[in-house]
């Protein structure tokens, strides 16, 4: 815990500020790339793409290289998604990973 | 997104109500930074500066996990820079939602963009128009919330050390499974995801760090490209089929 709760560090300061500029260019490269182009054809093939592939690479690991129970896991929620609200899945899927961790040990 | 929906207030409710449920895994992932961030000699009004500046999850915990005394900077940014890749990919995804708003608005809802709300925010575009007002909705609690749970974490750290023995460290992968089941739009979305799956699992398992997101999502998209484009024109399509979100 720290004791002083206002404290600043000029060094941490310099740290944070680094790491926020290399956010920002992320987060605004992007747009800006694609800003001035009219989407069509190739192009927007692609990024029609982005969400699905960008969402299975953040789950990958956790779905395919963590464990049996993961991966079990992983598979109820989408079953579970496929007819029942999101809420329902996503508790779902903590209750079973947590379930299966225990039984599988 | 367009501003010419007259509902702006009601649109940032519906954001807001959206996003609510996952702000459980917000709480338990913020006061979780904020005690690992303690430990490495960081002052909450610190960890709040770069909760607010950064605003980025998973670089946020990859730079602590690396940080030192004093801190070597840029290790540090170059670091923000890999883990957040995948930003260029979402940015551009947007774009086509963003033609119509002001600049302003373009310009915070980039700097907010995060995981979940331009998750959701891709959904809601599929089915109504996206608004600021519900893009705000979805982006302030996420925004607010981390702040605030970082804040904390850092003073009462030690309150929550484990999200794993109540499953909240699936919540996450359980929210986007959720997502991509509403995403699917058949056998066109299957070689894409595949091709991202496979990817993503193989930088995982033999590249360190974080790469696996951006190689996963890289691949995906450069396979989805080679596809035939469907015959629709505007925004990337996502089809939320299967459910709502409440």
């Amino acid at each position: 815990m720290s004791p002083d709760i206002w404290h600043l560090d000029p060094l941490i300061l310099a740290a944070i500020a680094g790491m926020a500029l290399a956010t920002w260019l992320t987060r605004y490269l992007g747009y800006w790339l694609v800003r001035r182009t009219t989407v069509s054809g190739r192009l927007a093939t692609a990024l029609e793409a982005v969400p699905g592939a960008i969402l299975t690479a953040i789950i990958a690991p956790m779905a395919f290289a963590t464990g049996a129970a993961e991966s079990g896991a992983a598979l109820l929620t989408v079953l579970l998604a496929l007819r029942l609200p999101l809420i329902v899945a996503v508790a779902g899927g903590c209750l079973a990973v947590v379930a299966l961790r225990w039984i599988i040990g | 997104m367009t501003t010419d929906t007259p509902r702006g207030g009601g649109d940032f409710t519906a954001g807001v109500l959206t996003i609510l449920p996952l702000l459980v895994a917000v709480v338990v992932y913020g006061l979780l930074f904020g005690t690992l961030a303690a430990q490495k000699g960081l002052s909450p009004l610190e960890v709040a500066l770069m909760s607010a500046t950064v605003f980025a999850g998973a670089s946020q915990f990859v730079a602590i996990e690396i940080w030192t005394s004093p801190p070597a900077l840029l290790l540090l940014a170059a670091t923000a820079l890999m883990v957040n890749l995948r930003h260029v990919l979402m940015g551009a995804a947007l774009a086509p939602w963003m033609k119509t708003c002001p600049r302003g608005a373009i310009a915070v809802s980039l700097y907010m963009m995060a995981d979940e709300n331009w998750a959701f925010a891709l959904q809601r575009g599929a089915k109504a128009p996206l608004t600021p007002a519900y893009y705000l909705g979805l982006s302030l609690p996420l925004y607010a919330g981390w702040i605030v749970c970082t804040f904390f974490g850092t003073i009462f750290g030690g309150v929550l050390q484990d999200p794993a023995r109540y499953g909240l460290d699936f919540a996450f992968t359980a929210v986007f499974l959720t997502l991509l089941v509403g995403m699917w739009q058949g056998r066109r979305n299957a070689v894409p995801w595949a091709a991202s799956a496979v990817v993503a699992t193989a930088a995982y398992l033999w590249l360190p760090g974080v790469w696996y997101i951006a190689l996963g999502g890289l691949a995906g998209t450069l396979v989805g490209a080679l596809q035939r484009p469907q015959p629709e024109d505007g925004p990337p399509v996502v089809h939320p089929e299967a459910h709502d979100v409440p």
